[in-house]
């Protein structure tokens, strides 16, 4: 019974794809009046991943919330993703995540059975954070939301900020790039076995480990790819930095079949929105349309993104394969000194 | 012709819908398919052209799309029916360097240029490119009079292109509604390789 409800048909976007577009955000957030706290380390004026507070010289509070409308049909697993998803913002300002609590929207027509599946994913994957689920908000809605508020911790000095990217720096992408195309695929039932199969590992797949990584070395910026895209984001860490990402598009790796699937049209009207917003940011002589698809492609719960030294990114790669990330991090390129009215984003 | 009704449908379906038709293609049939939104007529032109088809489409209602595909090794057989698709685009390009038209009256050179934008809307054959630049850039920008058209002219593929280096400079960069930023890279490969250049 429960596997004829099809989460995914009633929502018209889907995961990190249902975002505002930045267009519209960036107008309606500059309108609020501005915040001032001293001890405020991370505030919205560097659209990081999560807000940062210091509490004392050692300890520093992350606060991030995050939530959407199904991506997948099965509950479980959308509880999971939207979970990872949430969890994900804390390991992108290199902290640990403590507490969680949930945000769910959830119609009174649907079998509450649903409800506790989706539930259940989201408080295996805070327990495998290592953090404690300490109850939550809902409310009676048409379409299914979920997704959750976490804080977590870190020492101030440790902090990984989305700026501080320097020329020479190489960029190391954590997980595949494509969920978003793959997902629209998976909606249009033209997905293949391995693609679903990758794209939900992936999507399930917590940060945690790549950031446990990454500790022992010198992050000089990091962000997670999500709703805006590689370009997107990479967009706002290269503005931040003041530098220029060089993106080599044959060497990032793309989820199975998603290079075949943006060919045929399955992108999803994030994409275009996110070309729209950062397209005169971005230099692309002679790349396929593809490759553009792909990469303003809205990532649901995405990879990290790191910007390291050129001496430790080969040993920061070996690491990642050692210790066995569930997904293929890969160099996706390098870090250029920005020219004047040079663009932000080069893709080679 | 096999027509795909795909009004009121959300990305993927119009894809799906059109990619179904195209398969169950016996002969040198036309597929046709009305779509609602912009991303659903991008979709479908990627996929068909991924299929080998050549593809048309316009704008035939604010919120209606036609999208025509006549798929490749269709055509070489049959080159009769080429000529009920005629691409409306050429290799012209047409170069927009300020928001009037003329030199004179200033008044009567803005009423000109929206007439000249509307003008082309009109053409047979459309124009592959529009490029703006310099006082062009304030006509692709929010509160433009030319909007409509250019979105016109957008919707049935001729790519419009503004300066980013203009829009800059005028402090427009966050007002672009219509096309797409350039460069001068672009511009210059633009024009030294038209066929044509129209600047009015």
């Amino acid at each position: 019974m429960m596997k004829d409800i099809r989460l995914t048909q009633m929502t018209k976007a889907s995961g990190c794809a249902a975002k505002i577009g930045p267009n519209i955000l960036s107008e309606v957030l500059g309108k609020l009046p501005k915040f001032y706290d001293e001890r405020m380390l991370v505030g919205i004026e560097t659209s990081d991943d999560a807000a940062v507070y210091k509490i004392t010289e050692d300890i520093a509070l992350i606060q991030t919330l995050d939530f959407f409308t199904p991506v997948v049909d099965d509950p479980y697993i959308f509880g999971q993703i939207a979970a990872a998803n949430a969890l994900s913002d804390v390991y992108a300002m290199g902290g640990e995540p403590k507490i969680a609590l949930n945000i769910v929207a959830f119609p009174n027509c649907l079998d509450p059975s649903i409800l506790g599946e989706i539930l259940a994913g989201g408080a295996d994957k805070v327990r495998e954070a290592g953090a404690v689920l300490a109850g939550g908000h809902s409310i009676q809605d048409d379409v299914p939301k979920y997704g959750l508020s976490v804080t977590g911790f870190a020492h101030p000095k440790k902090l990984y900020k989305n700026y501080g990217c320097k020329p020479e720096d190489i960029l190391i992408l954590t997980k595949p790039v494509g969920s978003g195309i793959v997902n629209t695929a998976i909606k249009g039932e033209c997905a293949s076995d391995e693609a679903l199969k990758q794209v939900l590992a992936s999507m399930t797949s917590l940060n945690k480990k790549a950031k446990e990584v990454s500790e022992k070395y010198h992050i000089h910026a990091c962000t997670d790819v999500t709703g805006f895209g590689v370009i997107g984001h990479g967009r706002e860490m290269a503005a931040a930095s003041d530098v220029t990402l060089e993106l080599d598009v044959h060497k990032i790796t793309y989820f199975e079949n998603a290079i075949d699937y943006a060919k045929m049209g399955f992108v999803p009207a994030g994409a275009y929105n996110n070309r729209k917003h950062n397209e005169r940011f971005v230099e692309a002589r002679n790349i396929e349309e593809h490759f553009m698809d792909l990469l303003y492609d809205p990532q649901t719960s995405g990879g990290l993104l790191m910007s390291v030294s050129k001496e430790e990114a080969e040993s920061i790669m070996e690491d990642f394969e050692k210790k066995h990330l569930d997904t293929k991090a890969s160099v996706i390129g390098q870090v250029c000194k920005r020219e004047p009215d040079g663009k932000y984003i080069r893709l080679i | 012709m096999i027509q795909v009704n795909a009004i009121g449908d959300n990305c993927p379906i119009p894809v799906i819908k059109t990619k179904k038709a195209i398969e169950a293609l016996t002969g040198s049939e036309l597929v046709e398919v009305l779509v609602d939104n912009e991303v659903a007529v991008q979709n479908v032109t990627k996929m068909a052209k991924t299929l080998g088809g050549s593809v048309a489409s316009e704008r035939i209602a604010e919120k209606e799309f036609k999208i025509r595909i006549q798929i490749g090794d269709v055509l070489s057989v049959e080159e009769e029916e080429v000529a009920c698709i005629p691409d409306r685009r050429e290799n012209t390009i047409i170069v927009i360097s300020s928001d009037r038209m003329g030199t004179g009256n200033d008044e009567l050179g803005k009423i000109l240029i929206k007439g000249f934008i509307f003008a082309v809307t009109q053409l047979d054959t459309l124009p592959k490119t529009m490029l703006f630049y310099n006082g062009g850039a304030t006509l692709t920008v929010e509160g433009s009079d030319s909007l409509e058209d250019l979105k016109h002219l957008e919707a049935q593929g001729v790519e419009i292109l503004t300066c980013g280096t203009c829009l800059n400079y005028y402090g427009l960069t966050e007002k672009l509604a219509v096309g797409s930023v350039t460069n001068m890279y672009s511009i210059v490969e633009k024009m030294a390789g038209a066929g044509k250049i129209v600047q009015p």
